[in-house]
Formats: structure tokens, C-alpha cells, sequence
């Protein structure tokens, strides 16, 4: 017998034993970063950067494979007992020692996940974790000239980049109302009297907002320099028009944080992505009604919300509770009661 | 279908302004569940997770008396606990707003021989849709017993008070074929219909896992303890399910239920659904732990008023709960295990034996309404 059918016999073994649960469910009660375990990281520090932001230290789980600088990381947190996931740069360079890895979050207004992260976080909390992804990186070769153009918190998967790889030429030019909202402040000015970095913090508060037109002014040479771009989707926007407006389009590559934004309304158009078909439905009619008159199979039971036998993930979109006016938004994972759900805006179920 | 209808006195509109405040109570505790709810389940599993490991442990020296006692005596109550305060509970969605994929509904499966999702068709959607309705809510008698006296006497219902304390022995099996409806899949031509027989497969696949586990995998790893720890699972098995079964019978049998007919559920408001849940069950007093270990299935009645809100809110809601019995002059049936559990066993005893038809019929609400 080789090793691998002996290993797999085993788990076999402890599956019979710890059935109807799996072996899983009870390491996790004591080693839940195990190899092999699903993919969670603890938190290990919070450190205050602004009135409003933090870098949270994690140790991932044994099964994390790395990140590439300027990549972003989902994060799964329980929020006032509820899991809800968000995506957030690495800060952290990749080469760090200690096999911890950061991000930097800032508490935006009514931010549910960010300000948890930012005033209530604990060290010892477990947090999910998705495996890094996003293509928002540094080249293979080195390229002789950097910029990198950042507003608020896009300056976190910038950082992640500066932290990263010295490169001989970088310019940074960052926006953010005030001085002190200036996240990595110190860190950047460090850079700077080490002669690493020429930095030129925008405030906007008092300067006004960059106007990009204008941006040969703080960096003449930008033309010829490899660009990375993270802010608001105006700036992106400018940017973007601005770079192949000059016909070096390929020199700017950008990084926009939560592109689809959910607006809560009245009922909307229902796309039921598995079936391929499309309802208008008012913000009354159950989804399950909806989706039935349109001839979906609906998996359903008391048609009153309280068999759970009609939940359905909702992939896009918004939906309200009929009974409390509970507004649900798509994630990854977020599954709704079709009967008691209705529209509340455009959205997708699956079915 | 009760001589007396104990709600005659209600008018419609009161009905549904009762129905309005059952839907405030339920919305208050929706609007604040939070972290602490969620910490109060992912313990209890830990706690039951911990308490199987352990007394699995002992069991391997259970041919020493004391090991033998002490680990059957854990087994028993994890197992009571997997059954009853979680597997019941997030198998109705109770947990599903926290959104953790493994504590959830859809993806839970417990310590019992009835998968998960045929129990919740049964369960959760037959049983909570239709409560007491008779001919429609199966759970009433399980379909081997008489429960009311309007239903109608057979010689076989004479050996109803064994028919149930066999039931109770082997609940969870009873469970099972209930599920799966055998009283009427066993008919030949309905034998042979693919869905049922997918089901019935399930059925068996997890009566195979389970019994290799309690009955032979864990036995054989206790080598010289090979009998004893046996016995011991026997025993953990049989305690189970003679508490679940007594926890359940009190939920809707003891005297003073009330069951309905048919007819009567048609064209439902929320408010009379309501109504039928508040009459058609009944609690069970004592302390925290006994609630505990009912899986809170002791608020009977909160529960089948908000089946999906978590377990641990049953406490404060049965507060308000009687507090609407007594504005609305209902009776709220409720008393310790056992008085209730009396009370439901003499019920089975009584109605084994035929009796004369009531007289009194059912006040007819709208004829009331009229002369009013
Ligand atoms: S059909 Fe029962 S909860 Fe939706």
C-alpha cells in the first residue's frame, strides 16, 4: 500500500468516526489555521494610522498561498454576529519575515465591516480569508521610472507596491484633505529623507482637488513613467482619459475599489441567471411568485418564510424582507428566503 | 373540533390586532440580534463538540463501572444536545442571518437517522404550515395514533399506548419512516416511485453511517471495552430518544390543545394563523437547564409562533407572549415535564378506547359575527 492510499484510508476511517460531522469540525476546535483547514487568518494587532484608519496585523491559516504586491485580499468578519465579506489591499510587503501579512482600512461612513475593523477589532479574533487576487501589480521587469498617483485610502495597495521593491526613480503623488489624513504619513516622509521617494501630498481641503490636466507641473516627466493609479473613480476616470489622451494609455494601470454600488429601491427587473430569464417585478411580489409566473422552478414549502425550504443565493442586487423591510445585499454567499423577499432594485437569483 | 371553541370570544379585528403584536415581538427581536446570539451558538456547539469528544474518551476504559456510567452519561447528553438546542434549532433557519456557511440550514446535518433536509420537509414545512390540523399535520399522533376524540376509533388504536412507548424507544427511527411517510409509500404502486425510492436510499445510507459509528467503529476502537462501550451507545441512544420523544409529545398533546379541522384553515389570515399556533401547543416550565436541554423546545408556543428566531430569545419573548394570552383570554397551556408528559400519556391511554361522538359542534364564528 503507498502512503497516499494508507493517508486516505485513514481519513476515511476518522470520517466514519466522527460522523454525521467531518474530522474538520473538530480540529477546527482546536487548531483552526491548520493546513487543510478552510482558509481563516487570527488578528494579531490593530495599529491606529489616522483618526480613521488602521493596519490590522493577520497570521493567516497554513493554507495561504502568498500575495503579489498591489494585490487585494476578500475578508470575511463577523459583524455584530453577522459574517459579512469586504476586499482590502495588502499592505504588507511579501517578503515579510514573520509570515503575517496586513491590511489598512479606512472607516468610511456607515461602513459596517470598516469601522468594525477600525475601532472595534480585537487581537485573537478570527477572521475568514479568500486567497489574494487582483492583477493591480508590479511587472516582471523592472521599469527605470515609477508614479504612482493616489487619493485616500488607494494609496493602501501602493503601499503595499512601495514596501515591496525599491526602484530608482519613484515619484508619489497623493491626495487627501488634510495632513493628517494622510495614512502612512510618517512611513512616506521616512522615504523621502531616505532618498528613496519625492512625494507631493495634495491637500485637498485647502489646495482643492487635482486637477490632472495639470499634473506636468508637479511631474513633468510623467509621460514617460510607469504609472499605478488608485483613488475615486473620478480621478481613475481622469486619468484614464488624460494617459491615452496622450497616447500612453499602457504606461497607467488602476485599481478601482467596489465598483458596483447597490441602490435599494421599489421592485426592479429580476434576472434569474440559471434559467436565463428576466421579470419586471414591483416591490411587493415575492420572488418566488415572480419567478414562478415567469416559469422557473422555485424550490419552495410554506410560501410563509418560516420553512427555509425556498432559500436561493442572491448573486446581484438587492432584495427587501416583505415582513420587516430588511434590506439584503448580494455577497458571495448571502442566500434569501424567495418567499417573503422582493425586489428592491435590479438584482439576480440564482435558479 | 373541540367541544368548545376557547376563542369564540375573539372578534376578527381583535384576532388580527393580535396578530399585529405578535409581528411587533418578532420584529424587536430581529432588529437586535447580534454578536451575543451568535456567540451563544457557536459555544453551545463547541460545548456539545467538546462534551461528545470526552465521554467518547472515557468509553474506551468503559469496562470500569465508573467510566462506563460517567461517559454514557455524557454521550447521552451530547447527543441530546446535537438534537435538540442545535440540530432542531439551525435546521429551522434560526441561525441562517449570521451567515456562516457551516452553521446553517442548508448545510447542517445532525446526530439522527432522518437526513437533515427530509426532516425539515416534514418537519418545518408540514408540520409548522399545518399544525394540528388533522388530516394535514401527520405529526399529530404520527400516524399510528387516535389524538382527538373526533377521530375515528379502530380496534388497532387499543394498542396505541404500546405503539408509543416502542416509538419513544426508537424515536429517531420513527422519525425517519415518518419522513419518509412510509404508512403510505409502502403501498405497492407508490413503492416503486423513483423520488420515494431516492429518499428511502438517503434514509438508508445514513442508518449504515450511523450505526457503523455507534455500533461498530467506535466499539472496535475501544478494544477490551468492545461491550461495554456498546451498550454504552445503546444506552446513549435510548436515552435520547425517549427524552426527545417525551420533550415532543408535550408540545402539542397534553390536555387542553386544541386541534382543528380541515376546513377551517381556509383562507387563513396571518392573525388566525397566529391564533392556531397559540392554541395548538403547549410548554413546559422549570429552569434554564431544563430549557436548555429541550433544545427551548419547553417555549413550545414561541416557537411555533417564530419557528426561525434563535432559540435563546424564547426566554424573554415567552414573557410577552402571556402577557397577549392574558389580555386575549386564551389559556396558556403550560406545566413541569412531568405533568405534562402525565398528561399527554393519559391522553393516548384514553383515546385508545372508543368514545361517543361530542355532541356540542363548534359555535360557527360568522353566524356569532352576524348576531352580534
Ligand atoms: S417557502 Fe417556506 S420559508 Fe419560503
Amino acid at each position: 500500500m503507498t502512503s497516499a492510499t494508507l493517508r486516505s484510508g485513514a481519513w476515511k476511517l476518522l470520517e466514519m468516526i466522527t460522523t454525521p460531522l467531518l474530522p474538520s469540525d473538530y480540529l477546527d476546535l482546536v487548531s483552526p489555521l491548520r493546513a487543510g483547514a478552510d482558509l481563516r487568518g487570527r488578528i494579531e494587532a490593530v495599529h491606529p494610522e489616522t483618526a480613521d484608519a488602521a493596519t490590522i496585523v493577520i497570521r493567516p491559516g497554513r493554507g495561504w498561498r502568498g500575495h503579489t504586491a498591489g494585490q487585494y485580499v476578500r475578508i470575511g468578519v463577523d459583524v455584530d454576529g453577522r459574517r459579512l465579506w469586504r476586499a482590502y489591499s495588502i499592505t504588507s510587503p511579501t517578503n515579510r519575515q514573520d509570515g503575517r501579512v496586513t491590511i489598512t482600512v479606512k472607516a468610511i461612513p456607515d461602513g459596517k465591516v470598516s469601522n468594525h475593523l477600525v475601532r472595534r477589532a480585537k487581537p485573537g479574533t478570527l477572521v475568514q480569508l479568500d486567497q489574494p487576487t487582483g492583477d493591480f501589480v508590479l511587472p516582471q521587469a523592472k521599469p527605470a521610472k515609477v508614479l504612482y498617483l493616489t487619493a485616500g485610502s488607494g494609496i493602501t495597495p501602493v503601499m503595499g507596491m512601495l514596501r515591496d521593491i525599491d526602484f530608482d526613480d519613484v515619484v508619489m503623488v497623493h491626495c487627501a484633505p488634510q495632513p493628517q489624513d494622510v495614512i502612512f504619513r510618517n512611513e512616506l516622509h521616512d522615504l523621502v529623507t531616505a532618498k528613496k521617494l519625492r512625494l507631493t501630498e495634495v491637500h485637498t481641503d485647502t489646495d482643492g482637488m487635482l486637477d490632472i490636466a495639470r499634473l506636468g507641473e508637479l511631474v513633468p516627466d510623467w509621460a514617460e513613467r510607469e504609472t499605478w493609479a488608485c483613488g475615486p473613480a473620478g480621478l481613475l476616470d481622469a486619468a484614464e482619459e488624460f494617459w491615452s489622451g496622450h497616447g500612453v494609455g499602457e504606461r497607467l494601470h488602476t485599481e478601482r475599489f467596489r465598483p458596483g454600488i447597490v441602490v435599494a429601491g421599489d421592485g426592479g427587473e429580476v434576472t434569474f441567471s440559471a434559467t436565463g430569464k428576466t421579470v419586471d417585478a414591483d416591490g411587493a411580489t415575492p420572488l418566488l411568485d415572480a419567478g414562478e409566473e415567469a416559469g422557473v422552478l422555485m424550490p419552495s414549502g410554506c410560501r410563509m418564510g418560516i420553512c427555509f425550504g425556498c432559500v436561493t443565493p442572491l448573486k446581484a442586487g438587492a432584495v427587501r424582507d416583505l415582513r420587516t423591510g430588511e434590506i439584503t445585499e448580494a455577497e458571495p454567499g448571502v442566500l434569501i428566503q424567495t418567499c417573503v423577499s422582493a425586489a428592491a432594485g435590479p438584482c439576480d437569483i440564482e435558479r | 373540533m373541540t367541544a368548545i371553541d376557547p376563542t369564540a370570544h375573539l372578534t376578527a379585528e381583535q384576532i388580527e390586532e393580535l396578530g399585529r403584536e405578535l409581528d411587533a415581538i418578532r420584529d424587536e427581536v430581529i432588529a437586535g440580534r447580534g454578536e451575543k446570539d451568535a456567540a451563544y451558538i457557536r459555544k453551545v456547539i463547541s460545548a456539545q463538540r467538546t462534551l461528545e469528544l470526552v465521554s467518547r474518551g472515557v468509553l474506551l476504559f468503559s469496562f470500569f463501572p465508573p467510566a462506563w456510567l460517567i461517559g454514557t452519561a455524557g454521550l447521552s447528553v451530547a447527543k441530546i444536545m446535537d438534537n435538540m438546542e442545535i440540530g432542531h434549532n439551525i435546521l429551522h433557519g434560526q441561525w441562517d442571518w449570521m451567515r456562516d456557511p457551516k452553521i446553517h440550514s442548508t448545510t447542517w446535518e445532525w446526530d439522527h437517522v432522518s437526513p437533515a433536509d427530509q426532516w425539515k420537509h416534514s418537519h418545518n414545512e408540514l408540520h409548522h404550515t399545518y399544525t394540528n390540523v388533522i388530516g394535514k399535520d401527520n405529526d399529530l399522533g404520527y400516524g399510528i395514533m387516535r389524538v382527538d376524540e373526533d377521530q375515528k376509533w379502530h380496534p388497532f388504536h387499543l394498542g396505541q399506548p404500546l405503539w408509543n412507548f416502542i416509538n419513544a424507544c426508537f424515536f429517531e427511527y420513527g422519525i425517519a419512516a415518518y419522513d419518509l411517510e412510509l404508512g403510505k409509500n409502502l403501498h405497492k404502486r407508490r413503492r416503486k416511485n423513483p423520488e420515494f425510492r431516492a429518499r428511502a436510499k438517503a434514509v438508508g445510507r445514513k442508518i449504515r453511517k450511523q450505526v457503523l459509528k455507534d455500533y461498530v467503529i467506535h466499539p472496535l476502537l475501544s478494544g477490551p471495552s468492545f461491550l461495554t462501550t456498546l451498550a454504552a451507545t445503546f444506552t446513549a441512544n435510548l436515552v435520547r430518544n425517549i427524552w426527545s420523544h417525551s420533550v415532543i409529545m408535550c408540545g402539542h398533546f397534553p390536555e387542553g390543545v386544541q386541534v382543528f379541522e380541515r376546513r377551517s384553515i381556509k383562507g387563513e389570515t396571518r392573525g388566525q394563523w397566529y391564533l392556531r399556533q397559540m392554541m395548538g401547543s403547549a410548554n413546559i416550565s422549570g429552569s434554564r437547564a431544563m430549557h436548555f436541554m429541550t433544545g427551548n423546545l419547553s417555549h413550545q408556543i414561541e416557537h411555533h409562533l417564530f419557528p426561525d428566531l434563535p432559540s435563546n430569545r424564547y426566554a424573554e419573548v415567552a414573557v410577552k407572549v402571556r402577557a397577549l394570552f392574558e389580555k386575549y383570554e386564551l389559556e396558556y397551556v403550560t406545566g413541569p415535564l412531568p405533568k405534562q408528559v402525565f398528561s399527554a400519556w393519559h391522553k393516548v391511554f384514553r383515546l385508545s378506547l372508543p368514545n361517543k361522538k361530542p355532541k356540542v359542534k363548534t359555535p360557527d364564528r360568522e353566524q356569532e359575527l352576524v348576531a352580534a
